[in-house]
């Protein structure tokens, strides 16, 4: 492949504009088709039975009872899903997760289920199923964990990553350390100092269409997969490898997603539907309940984490250094490590030095959530960043602006930045009216910053172009909210021809290449990318059918604004031909023109977005209400701004809701007491006012056209950005998130008792 | 169980099913009548993805038995457009984007249309607290107070 990536500084003519997306029409009349909107001839209704105990010896499962019932067609346990995973400690994880094995590690891990004809057939059933447990003692918060008196979780976990190899087992599985220079050196240069300790609770990524699929396994070995998933081709191999499939002859369709924020990156019940179909000789539709959701899927880590950081007085940050302790469920994960990498992305710092502890407790299995570790990371960071101007008496976005990372810093996670918007984002944050505008009483205003590396991988498009010069462009990164549109822009842009001529497709895994699951904010970024490439590469047939029906070397064809021209002088007469005229000749020209492109998208830029909010705060109740909410983000380049602004917005709300509200509950028995809508609340449309954007475009060298990920990096500064904003409003220091009315109220109590003292 | 059997009228069109006493509306549309465009996306009232309209009334259809559509008159986001002619707030959610990835739309189109039913000229805080039984995880709902403003002022035009 002799594709260019590199930004060439090129103007545009589709890209930037806003049309309408191509699967919009059947989105607003209920057409559209989601994981549980898909049947199948013959279809059973799958169930999954759950553990009620937090931590528990399964010592035996007696399914006879079940199995007798009428209408039910297959009883599974883990015995029917032996493990095939070859020493794969990973996909062992995600086996024993989607089956417990021998020990139920959370409230909601599945240890049986059943298909039946019908639901209520299904929910019989599973009350039939007998299940004898030996319970064990449990630990649900992050700090007990990782005390030497708590309950192990897995005793053949010893902490990787330290110094010496540990002689006991522990719920920390591994110590991971960032940085260069020398802190110590770095604090003793300091004038101010400020080190503080923060706590985040955990959260869901709360997509509103649960986890849902319909899985036939057919008698020949061919099986088809129907779901909502995030990467179709990942789901593909997991669910291959975990039932001993070959992949090839698993067809996985990506259902439309109802959101997964980093979710529905890998399987839950996917392999469960399979192996009841496999041992029911049916199709089964399975679709999570929403408590099923809450309690065995997604959510994002609980944090513990110490924050260090010393200036001088002129306001040069001097050291940094950060410890930082993530939940990951029951299955090690490097989740800690990866806020260890975020932590101080933002600054540019000459000792800097994180340490991330992974730690197991007795919750679902940790799942990436958009920007995944870094907002925890931020809050704290951003807040000590901001307790450290006012140490020194300096204005908190000039600090920033002091400190930022810029082309040519060394990022504290270790490579050399190229050009990037830190700065830019704080300089029209500085300048923004929002900054200026006035705060009456009991009213706060905070901001913050965040980072995001932005990911890009495998890819593979196909572009083919109809003898009625319309074009089809098959990509096979799932469409999250909007990249469809993006992409026929690009298309369009690319071969010069009008939007409304190209449609974009979401193709199966047996019609593409494989690509990597749509996370790391690549979907337009990696898509858009290939598919520039795999225009070029159409472009080149075009200019080679031209040159035949005009007989002159295809040397002297050229592809302008849609048209093939030919040039020099010699060909003066023969005028342009339409990529629709070209077209209309293809079966008399060598057959089909298509495009095709398989590539790794690297270079994905990183990405920086600064937040401003206005909170307001009732001293009598602790409750908040957001005023006014500004995100100033880097794009790179925004290719529909409208779905840019989108992401922008929906990434800020959520933000919200983990700052304010949303958390996870366990009760003393290690049960999970708000898994519901109703008791986890995310923030509805009254909580809310509009949400303002500013893109800037700091083009990314590393894209033809400039594009930066987009999708993530916003979720970054909320937290920190509202706690700054409640702790300038109540004047006292906001440590722990959600920072819901009761824990304000604390606050303040505690400030007045200091005071009174 | 003996099935109940349901005779009422859905998008205006006379319509008669068999359902057991403890299936909700949602179920009945969904899976017997093959109406998926309503969602479930909690099956308990609190997100609003299954609304459908029951007797002028914006209801969770989770909520609501399928034996009480006896003798109803029944909305759901299939009869929203006419033919090939959207509604407005069909039309504006396209162009506002109200909309990623489009799980909570139907329901939020359902609500809103309700909501312009019963005030035609609602200010914006009017809307945020008529739209609040609907949860969209996406958007953080500005493209769909938006969407929503758009098309009150259209339909007060028309
Ligand atoms: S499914 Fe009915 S309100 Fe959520
Ligand atoms: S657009 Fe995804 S939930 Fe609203």
């Amino acid at each position: 492949m002799n594709f260019d990536p590199r930004y060439s500084g090129r103007s545009f003519t589709s890209v930037g504009t806003r049309p309408i997306r191509p699967d919009g029409v059947d989105k607003v009349t209920g057409r559209a088709r989601y994981g549980a909107d898909f049947n199948m001839a013959g279809q059973l209704v799958g169930r999954i039975l759950r553990s009620p105990h937090a931590h528990a010896i399964i010592r035996k499962i007696d399914t006879s009872k079940a199995e007798k019932l009428a209408g039910v067609k297959a009883v599974i346990t883990a015995k029917d899903l032996p493990d095939l995973t070859d020493g794969d400690a990973a996909m062992y994880d995600i086996l024993d997760n989607s089956m417990a094995r021998t020990k139920a590690l959370y409230d909601g891990h599945a240890v049986a289920a059943v298909a039946a004809i019908d639901a209520r057939t299904a929910r019989q059933a599973l009350k039939l199923i007998e299940v004898d447990y030996e319970v064990l003692p449990h630990v649900t918060d992050v700090d007990e964990a990782m005390k030497h008196s708590a309950p192990l979780i897995n005793d053949a976990i010893f902490t990787e990553g330290l110094e010496e190899k540990p002689v006991k087992p522990s719920n920390v599985t591994k110590r991971t350390q960032y940085g260069h220079g020398d802190v110590h050196q770095g604090f003793g240069e300091a004038d101010f100092v400020v080190e503080r300790s923060f706590k985040t609770e955990q959260t869901h990524q709360g997509y509103i269409e649960p986890h849902a699929c319909v899985a036939s396994v057919n008698p020949d070995g061919t099986a088809d997969l129907w779901v909502c998933t995030q990467g179709h081709f990942v789901y593909r191999q997991h669910c291959a490898q975990l039932l001993g499939l070959e992949a090839s002859k698993l067809r996985v369709t990506s259902s439309e997603i109802g959101g997964g924020f980093g979710g529905k990156t890998h399987v839950w019940a996917e392999p469960v539907a399979l192996a009841l179909s496999r041992k029911a000789g049916r199709p089964v539709k399975l679709v999570m309940t929403r408590d099923e959701v809450f309690r065995a899927s997604g959510p994002t880590s609980a944090t513990s984490i110490d924050v260090k950081i010393g200036a001088k007085k002129d306001g040069t940050i001097t050291a940094a250094e950060a410890t930082l302790r993530y939940s990951c469920g029951p299955y090690a994960g490097m989740w800690a490590e990866i806020g260890a990498m975020t932590a101080f992305a933002c600054y540019k710092l000459e000792n800097v030095k994180t340490v991330g502890y992974e730690v197991l407790v007795n919750r679902p299995k940790t799942a990436a959530y958009r920007a995944p570790s870094a907002p925890m990371a931020a809050f704290a960071v951003e807040s000590a960043v901001d307790e450290l101007a006012k140490e020194i008496g300096i204005d908190p976005v000039d600090f920033r602006i002091k400190n930022a990372a810029q082309e040519g810093t060394r990022a504290s996670y270790g490579p050399v930045y190229g050009p990037i918007g830190i700065g830019p984002t704080l300089e029209a944050v500085k300048n923004h009216p929002h900054m200026k505008a006035p705060l009456g009483t009991n009213q706060g205003r905070g901001m913050a910053c965040g980072f995001w590396f932005n990911f890009g991988g495998q890819t593979c498009t196909d572009l083919n172009i109809g003898m009625d010069g319309s074009v089809s462009l098959a990509v096979g990164t799932v469409d999250v909210g909007g990249s469809r549109a993006s992409l026929s822009l690009v298309a369009a842009e690319e071969l010069g021809i009008d939007y409304a001529h190209v449609k974009a497709i979401v193709a199966d895994t047996s019609s593409l290449g494989y690509n990597d699951m749509t996370d790391g904010s690549r979907g337009t970024f990696s898509s858009s990318m290939a598919t520039i490439s795999a225009a070029r590469n159409a472009i080149k047939i075009l200019r080679e059918r031209a040159a035949q029906m005009w007989d002159i070397s295809v040397d002297d064809v050229a592809w302008e604004k849609g048209h093939a021209v030919a040039k020099g002088e010699k060909h003066g007469n023969l005028g342009k031909l339409s990529l629709k005229e070209i077209a209309a000749e293809s079966g008399k020209t060598g057959g089909p023109i298509a495009g095709h492109s398989e590539l790794v998208a690297d270079g994905a830029g990183v990405s920086f977005a600064t937040h401003i909010c206005d909170i307001e705060v009732d001293p009598e109740t602790g409750s908040t209400r957001v005023l006014r909410y500004t995100v100033v983000q880097d794009a790179g380049k925004a290719v529909h701004p409208t779905y840019v602004e989108g992401q922008y917005q929906g990434g800020a709300a959520q933000g919200i809701g983990w700052a304010l509200n949303e958390e996870y509950i366990y009760g003393k028995d290690g049960r999970l007491q708000n898994p519901g809508f109703l008791d986890y609340r995310i923030p509805v449309c009254s909580d809310l006012p509009m949400i303002d954007t500013q893109i800037l475009e700091i083009p990314n060298p590393n894209h033809p056209y400039g594009v930066r990920g987009v999708g993530e990096t916003s979720i970054v500064p909320p937290l920190a950005a509202i706690a700054n904003a409640v702790s300038n409003a109540v004047g006292v220091r906001m440590s722990h998130i959600p920072m819901s009315p009761p824990r304000i109220l604390a606050a303040l109590e505690a400030e007045r008792e200091r005071f009174s003292r | 169980m003996a099935g109940v059997a349901v005779s009422t009228t859905i998008n205006g069109d006379h319509v008669e099913y068999l359902c057991q006493p403890d299936e909700t509306l949602l179920e009945v549309l969904r899976d017997r009548l093959g109406l998926t465009g309503a969602k479930e996306g909690c099956g308990t009232g609190d997100c609003g993805a299954c609304s459908v309209i029951v007797d002028d009334r914006l209801v969770c259809s989770c909520l609501v038995l399928g034996a009480e559509a006896e003798g109803r008159q029944i909305e759901t986001i299939e009869g929203m457009a006419h033919g090939d002619q959207l509604h407005p707030l069909q039309q504006k959610f396209l162009e506002h984007a109200a909309l990623q990835c489009g799980i909570c739309t139907p329901g939020f189109l359902i609500a809103a249309k309700d909501l312009l039913a019963k005030n035609p000229d609602p200010t914006e805080e009017e809307i945020r607290f008529g739209l609040a039984g609907n949860l969209c995880r996406c958007t953080g709902y500005d493209k769909i107070v938006r969407a929503v403003q758009d098309a009150a002022n259209v339909m007060k035009g028309a």
